[in-house]
């Protein structure tokens, strides 16, 4: 298992993160902090600001990290997809002036999930373990497509523009690569 | 009743990945709070991002500042929490009423709406956003009144909120997200029981028209 990848420290990040939540733990922020910022800011600086704008998203990011900690829920994913979700709406309101609408589970027009979910934290570390071997094993062409929507702020049509080919190959190699992922997923538990 | 037009991969996916503008995101997340199957989907493709973002390359100077980097976080939390923790505000709203993050867009749930009449009993909303590829409005289309056949110039999001229509496609009720482009003609009725409001996004105007604006059109004189 590549050290990069870091499934190994999978759920050792996800007690880490608990650890926060629950009580304060600022020694288990600090390992949190020291793994995570200089991904958050590297992932911060490919979406095109400057290194001292990068710096501050970082900074904004981990400090929610540390403030929100306490409704990280581990049955429902990865650390490391909490942690991106908070970069990229930070992301979205810094560089591009937009608000990020999402909803709203508090909300009694909401409508929940039709049973409680089965999901165990085992599951989702087998999950996200079959996730990454599945990043690793997509062909170049998708990986980097995923990885320009996903890091660099591209819209689809950018992409193509970008890369010289029809919107509907970007779609459709995006979709591939969704697909392929989805399905590592279905297999390593009940995500569907 | 279950929803059967739902996200598709390519909405979903520019979603979580943060790169689709505001206005196509409204109609995105008003479905996502209306359809637990495809916040599941939208769970897979967040963990996507999560993933890439283990993968990002430790780069050296970006390594050689992170003590630097903690030491400032450390004492900017410990500022804050001296500081009082900031009260949740609840939201208010009813099991069918407008879902979020809508209802706070348009600034009130069903019965407080400031509709503007558009003419033929039709009426509109028109939502601010902050993105300049979008034209974002709540619709309410009477109940059993057609809508003239036409194509489209662009994409096309529809999102029911109340009553149904259908394109001839299929029917369409509340939490169900029609996805049109250029390519479709079709030719939607809303259905006898009930006025259809629902959220239409649209690529911003000028561009092309929309069946909307096709409809409105005349009454307009644009
Ligand atoms: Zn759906």
């Amino acid at each position: 298992m590549s050290r990069r990848i870091g499934v190994d420290d999978g759920s050792d990040m996800r007690e880490l993160l608990c650890a926060v939540g629950a009580r304060r733990d600022i020694d288990a922020y600090e390992r949190l902090f020291r793994h995570f910022a200089p991904r958050v800011k590297a992932y911060m600086a490919k979406s095109g600001g400057n290194s001292q704008q990068a710096e501050e998203l970082m900074q904004e990011t981990m400090i929610a990290v540390w403030n929100k900690a306490g409704r990280f829920d581990p049955s429902k994913g990865a650390v490391s997809t909490w942690i991106f979700a908070i970069a990229r709406n930070l992301r979205i309101d810094a560089y591009r002036r937009e608000r990020r609408p999402e909803f709203d589970p508090s909300d009694p027009a909401f409508v929940p999930d039709d049973a409680a979910p089965a999901d165990t934290e085992l599951d989702v570390r087998e999950a996200s373990e079959q996730l990454h071997h599945a990043i690793a094993a997509l062909p170049a062409e998708q990986a980097s497509m995923l990885k320009l929507s996903f890091f660099e702020d591209q819209s689809h049509s950018a992409i193509a523009a970008r890369l010289n080919l029809p919107l509907g190959t970007v779609k459709s190699r995006m979709r591939l690569a969704f697909d392929k992922l989805r399905a590592s997923l279905a297999r390593a538990g009940d995500v569907s | 009743m279950s929803i059967s037009h739902h996200i598709s991969d390519d909405l979903l996916l520019s979603y979580a990945a943060g790169s689709l503008a505001e206005g196509w995101s409204i109609a995105v997340a008003t479905h996502l709070a209306l359809c637990p199957s495809c916040r599941h989907r939208l769970a897979v493709a967040e963990s996507v991002g999560g993933g890439l973002l283990e993968t990002m390359e430790d780069d050296a100077s970006v390594q050689s500042s992170v003590d630097q980097s903690w030491a400032d976080v450390r004492s900017r939390l410990q500022q804050q929490d001296r500081e009082a923790p900031a009260i949740r505000e609840t939201s208010v709203g009813r099991g069918g009423g407008l879902p979020e993050p809508l209802r706070s867009y348009v600034g009130g749930d069903f019965e407080t709406l400031k509709w503007r009449p558009l003419g033929r009993g039709a009426y509109q909303i028109p939502i601010k956003t902050e993105d300049r590829e979008t034209m974002v409005r709540l619709l309410r289309i009477p109940a059993g009144k057609p809508v003239p056949e036409h194509s489209h110039g662009g994409r096309e999001l529809t999102l029911v909120l109340a009553g149904s229509f259908h394109d001839g496609t299929g029917l369409f009720a509340r939490g169900d997200l029609e996805d049109a482009d250029a390519s479709l003609t079709h030719q939607p009725v809303a259905t006898p029981e009930a006025d259809c409001i629902c959220l239409a996004v649209t690529d911003a105007p000028l561009k092309f028209r929309s069946w909307i604006m096709r409809a409105i059109q005349p009454l307009l004189g644009i």
